[in-house]
């Protein structure tokens, strides 16, 4: 043996497995773990001037966020948003991804490719596409208007909540659409027949039998919908208003125009907290929700 | 398999609807002669796309946003091939942590990412522009590109890799000569979707871009203004064509090869 390195390294799994993963985890601490942890101690800092900021440790930004009921609310309304288009989307992609698996025999290549398809079409121009939809001008109040059925536009389409939970649900549906059906495509259609041919009914089948073998499903998109739109910019600023807004434009206002970069950071990282408390309890809740079921 | 259903069905087909028809209307108000985009349409024009080519904001914008997608893709996806080899090849210690770390990005609200790399980008003293907004799409595309890799090397016969191994070949010889023509679709795949996550991203490219902007922050500025709608829905339309040919052929290729084995798409965190 020449170079008895070079041949333990060839027998070792694991010093190949890491070579192979180094990149990606030089990647992952470079530019999200690293950031995130300076991100951290600025929301410890305080903005004294335009430009400067005083480097001494304080929590004083976290009182300051907590004081000020106006990010307490955005917060809150951050959450009830996303929690409301989180609802709304599984209930009405759930059937959806049910008729794909248990329905559809032929081309369910096709379904899928079609299912898919809008989620990689830009976000921004779909979101723009709602401004065309529920704008003052736009595509229905100008339809009712034409008919006859109105004389004013309805304001309140536009720039409000409703406008963006409306939004959000259509930009993120693709999200939960893949987790649901995946997780229902597994389903052994045996063990639903069974479930009937011992007399139960078609309610306690999905019930006893269709919904908790979906959960995996559920709970990704559970997961994969609440943590992006819990923090979406784009949405609220483009159809939100004033009444719609959320923390992610206070966040950016921060970063912008007020130019408080540690009380931004503070809020940034009280969004973060929010993500991985909710990630936790839903996590949790499954794993008890399952272990009762089996 | 259940029998017939029309109930759902017609329920399955006005959800598809609720997802297609929202993003059709761009091209359609795109050949509109009017300046709001309501009914009923004035009349057919295309004026609008001679507009919006006659922009040389917009040609710099499509020109930042191609180098920018260009080297996102190349980048995450040779990173994201490693790591996949690495996952669908070997067991080993801290298995689970690694896929969990490479997988955060998606974990984390984007609006996150962008200003904790604002941050350490003015607290380094480095100008904004396309070079950290470059860093931001290799970090997000990276995750994506990984699971379509992985599921295009998952089920390789690495026996293949060990033959050519013991008839002389070194790793390099194996790996462009074996290896890599059989991930051939999966690579391509990746490259191409990045390619259009990249293209279309548009939160890090808000927070980072300091004035050179991309094509979505071309977009961004110009709808603001009424009379500069007509020529984005021009864009819109473009864009939207452009992307779902690429996407199609990427679906394609990723499926080249594959027979039944994948009927997924695109992504499933929870596997």
């Amino acid at each position: 043996m020449l170079n008895p390195l070079k041949s333990i390294y060839a027998k070792s799994e694991p010093a190949r497995a890491y070579s192979l993963l180094s990149p990606a985890l030089i990647l992952v601490t470079l530019v999200m773990l690293i950031p995130l942890t300076l991100m951290l101690s600025f929301s410890f800092f305080t903005q004294t001037s335009f430009t400067e900021i005083d480097y001494s440790f304080t929590v004083q930004r976290y009182i300051d966020f907590f004081q000020k009921n106006l990010l307490v609310s955005l917060l809150i309304k951050s959450i009830k948003i996303s929690f409301l288009v989180t609802l709304i989307t599984l209930l009405t992609a759930y059937p959806v991804c049910y008729y794909i698996a248990f329905y559809v025999k032929k081309n369910k290549m096709l379904w899928l490719v079609l299912l898919t398809l809008p989620f990689w079409t830009s976000y921004l121009l779909r979101v723009f596409s709602w401004k065309i939809i529920l704008g003052t001008k736009g595509v229905i109040n100008s339809s009712l208007i034409n008919v006859g059925l109105l004389n004013e536009p309805l304001t309140f389409l536009m720039y409000s909540e409703t406008a963006v939970i409306i939004t959000l649900t259509h930009a993120w549906a693709a999200f939960a659409l893949l987790p649901l059906y995946v997780s229902l495509d597994k389903i052994d259609f045996s063990l639903i027949e069974a479930g009937r041919d011992l007399g139960l009914s078609r309610f306690e089948v999905f019930w006893k039998i269709t919904l908790p073998l979906s959960l995996p499903g559920i709970i990704g998109a559970i997961l994969i919908i609440f943590i992006p739109t819990v923090g979406d910019y784009v949405t609220p600023a483009l159809l939100g208003g004033t009444d719609g807004r959320m923390l992610s434009n206070m966040i950016q206002g921060y970063f912008g125009k007020i130019n408080n970069i540690p009380l931004g950071a503070a809020s940034a990282t009280i969004m973060l907290f929010t993500v991985a408390i909710v990630t936790m309890a839903v996590s949790y809740s499954t794993k008890k929700l399952s272990q009762r079921m089996s | 398999m259940e029998q017939k259903n029309n109930a759902l069905l017609i329920y399955t087909l006005l959800y598809f609807a609720f997802l297609y028809v929202p993003v059709l209307f761009l091209p359609l108000f795109s050949f509109n002669d009017g300046n709001y985009m309501s009914f009923p349409l004035t009349g057919f024009t295309t004026e609008h796309y001679e507009e919006m080519w006659s922009k040389s904001n917009l040609h710099n914008a499509l020109w930042a946003s191609i180098k920018v997608g260009v080297v996102a893709s190349i980048v995450s996806t040779t990173i994201a091939l490693f790591a996949a080899k690495a996952f669908a090849r070997y067991k080993f210690r801290g298995q689970n942590i690694s896929y969990g770390a490479i997988m955060m990005p998606f974990l984390i609200p984007e609006i996150i990412l962008a200003v904790s790399l604002l941050i350490i980008w003015l607290a380094l003293g480095f100008k904004l522009g396309l070079v950290p907004v470059t860093l931001g799409h290799i970090l997000f595309c990276t995750p994506f590109a990984m699971l379509i890799l992985i599921a295009r090397i998952e089920g390789f016969d690495f026996s293949l890799e060990e033959a050519s191994r013991d008839l002389g070949e070194n790793a390099w010889g194996t790996f462009f000569r074996v290896s890599l023509p059989l991930y051939l679709p999966g690579i391509i795949a990746s490259l191409l979707l990045s390619f259009i996550i990249s293209f279309d991203e548009f939160v890090l490219a808000f927070f980072l871009t300091g004035s050179d902007a991309t094509l979505p922050m071309y977009m961004w500025a110009q709808m603001r203004f009424v009379q500069k709608l007509p020529h984005v829905l021009a864009l819109g339309a473009v864009i939207i064509v452009f992307t779902t040919l690429i996407v199609l052929l990427a679906f394609w290729l990723r499926n080249l090869g594959q027979g039944k084995k994948k009927a997924e798409f695109g992504i499933n965190i929870h596997e």
